[in-house]
């Protein structure tokens, strides 16, 4: 089956920088697809490369099958929906939706009534006459998503789409953007530097990091078999582990990471791991307890759940977590 | 919490204010009084009676119907000139960064900062050298030199005020480069263009320094009030003449400045 998305061995570099650096990258068709990472990590510019505007400096692109260097965006079945929306302000919620079927020549009335479609699909109907200004930011951004969905793309483009929605939209907006993909079966790319959102939208994730992949794979992949240092650190703040503490434990690694939540506070069975160590801090997060434990000059998150009892700072305690929450990693 | 708007002025300030504006546009109101007056030689105060036949007689006149369809003629192909080559300025300049961008700008702007006098004599001079005949043509590049420099101003503030992403998400729906500025940047810069459009009329329809040194035989408007002054015969038709000027380019400037003052909203940049 023909990738929706192709990158071979493609770059972007501004000069001396390089925004995105021989990246391999292949999207199914259908797929929903996370690009995760934080700014200035090349994940934009993917996004962009695959909208067309911009043009990569090395390797090859294709959008099912098709070469896509040198095809402007007005040329390309994938459309975008803009961080900031990028609504038309002299133009009504109905012409915006209608814009690019209008530049496509498609007749008033049924440009107007693919428009009117639209806005119902992403449940705003009867906004039509109002002016983007009028709109407040959720809703503005569904005409951008129902803009975008009227052409009909093969592939949409998501710029940080719920960056700008506060938390009660942003997790309302997941539910439906998650919902809108698997019924209209198009493969959906979006951009986020919000890992939750990532995790829990996305069929699959590639993590970035100074314009390459660090990894790419499901979330729950990313989140429990984090391969490098970076992808612990950023994706769900995992502990990672020296290859000192490794040793000590008997595990030979040059480093391992260790889930805040997978590790208890108190006495250990006999078939877990244990380390000793002084609580140097310690905060209350509502569901869980977040405990700074002081391991021989290593610090190390215990997410302890709110139930349980909070030693107090300075007290003397014992890590305690299973050996198959211990993932190894190649690298340091 | 709101000043207090009805605190009044000291006495003094207020008749220094009086006094000032009084200063500025009492000689103005002489010019139109002088407009009716039975005396043609010299402005005699009070005027010995009034009368409306100046009118009549500028009606009359075909240099003044001259010198005003040459002046309508330049400000509006000067105009036109300054509307594109301003636009397409203001557009390099605001969507992209280039080297010498900030150099350009300067450049574009000098010739309204500079006294007339010396793009008078630069143009002149240049002109001569290159051996281009003084005729219309050669005021209208002398009028355009300085209309530009409006067009771009105006256009420019709004350019800025534009978001680049409504041009890519344009782009991004399937419209060329074309379509783009049709339905996106033209009705967005539209009012700015109208309004440096019209101020560069009006400057360019009074403009007396350049057109004296890019001029030939030709004599625009103000050029024509300038020499028939120094004529003692039928006086006031200047002044009926000068009303006229004021009224075409005084409506300009204050559309102008209508169109202009609203509209703070960045376009496309709400979230």
């Amino acid at each position: 089956m023909t990738a929706a998305v192709l990158f071979e061995n493609v770059s972007r570099h501004f000069g001396a920088v390089k925004a995105v650096d021989a990246v391999d990258l292949e999207i199914a068709a259908g797929e929903f697809f996370a690009m995760l990472g934080p700014s200035g990590s090349g994940k934009t510019t993917c996004l962009r490369l695959m909208a067309g505007f911009e043009q990569p400096t090395g390797g090859h692109i294709e959008i099912f099958g098709e070469t896509a260097e040198g095809v402007p965006p007005y040329r390309r079945s994938v459309n975008t929906v803009f961080q900031d929306y990028a609504l038309f302000p002299h133009l009504s919620i109905l012409d915006n939706v209608a814009y690019g079927l209008m530049v496509k020549g498609v007749g008033k009335s049924e440009r107007r009534k693919a428009a009117e479609d639209a806005l119902a699909m992403v449940k705003l109907p009867g906004y039509g006459q109002r002016r983007p200004g009028q709109l407040s930011g959720g809703q503005r951004q569904r005409v951008a998503l129902a803009r975008a969905l009227v052409n009909k793309p093969k592939v949409l483009l998501l710029d940080e789409p719920l960056g700008a929605l506060d938390l009660k939209l942003r997790e309302q907006m997941q539910e439906e953007l998650k919902s809108l993909q698997k019924s209209l079966g198009i493969t959906f790319v979006f951009v986020t530097h919000d890992q939750g959102e990532a995790l829990s939208m996305a069929d699959r994730i590639a993590v970035f990091n100074d314009g390459k992949i660090q990894q790419l794979g499901t979330p729950e992949d990313i989140y429990k078999r984090p391969q490098t240092r970076f992808v612990a650190d950023f994706v769900g703040s995992s502990n990672v582990l020296s290859s000192a503490i490794c040793a000590r434990l008997g595990v030979p690694a040059k480093a391992a990471s260790l889930r805040p939540e997978a590790i208890a506070i108190g006495t250990s069975w006999a078939e877990q791991l244990s380390l000793p160590g002084t609580v140097t801090a310690r905060s209350f997060l509502g569901a869980t307890n977040r405990v700074s434990v002081d391991c021989n000059g290593e610090k190390i998150i215990v997410a302890s759940p709110a139930a349980m009892p909070v030693p107090e700072i300075g007290a003397d305690v014992q890590l305690a977590f299973s050996r198959n929450d211990l993932h190894l990693m190649e690298e340091a | 919490m709101r000043s207090d708007r009805s605190t009044t002025a000291p006495l003094g300030l207020k008749i220094a204010a009086i006094g000032g504006l009084a200063f500025l546009h009492i000689p103005i109101l002489l010019i139109f009084l002088y407009a009716f007056t039975t005396e043609e030689k010299s402005y005699q105060f009070p005027p010995p009676g009034l009368t409306l036949q100046w009118f009549a007689v500028t009606w009359n006149r075909p240099d003044v119907w001259a010198a005003l369809t040459l002046s309508v003629k330049v400000a509006t192909i000067a105009t036109a000139i300054a509307l594109v080559l301003g636009t397409l300025c203001a557009a390099a300049v605001s969507q992209t960064r280039f080297f010498g961008r900030e150099t350009i700008s300067l450049l574009v702007i000098l010739p309204i900062a500079l006294p007339g006098i010396i793009t008078g004599i630069a143009l002149r001079s240049a002109f001569s050298m290159a051996d281009i005949p003084f005729s219309f043509w050669t005021i209208v590049l002398g009028h355009a030199t300085f209309c530009i420099v409006v067009v771009y101003n105006n256009a420019v503030a709004r350019f800025r005020r534009v978001s680049g992403s409504l041009i890519e998400a344009s782009m991004d729906l399937g419209a060329d480069g074309f379509q783009t500025f049709r339905h996106i940047i033209l009705p967005n810069i539209g009012t700015a263009l109208l309004a440096g459009g019209m101020l560069a009329f009006a400057l360019s329809f009074d403009e007396v320094i350049v057109t004296t040194f890019t001029g030939g035989q030709q004599s625009t408007l103000p050029i024509w009030m300038l020499e028939e002054l120094i004529r003692p015969r039928q006086r006031p038709v200047t002044n009926v003449v000068a009303m006229v000027v004021m009224l075409v380019t005084f409506l300009p400037i204050l559309a102008a400045y209508y169109l202009t003052r609203d509209g703070d909203q960045i376009a496309g940049a709400g979230k």
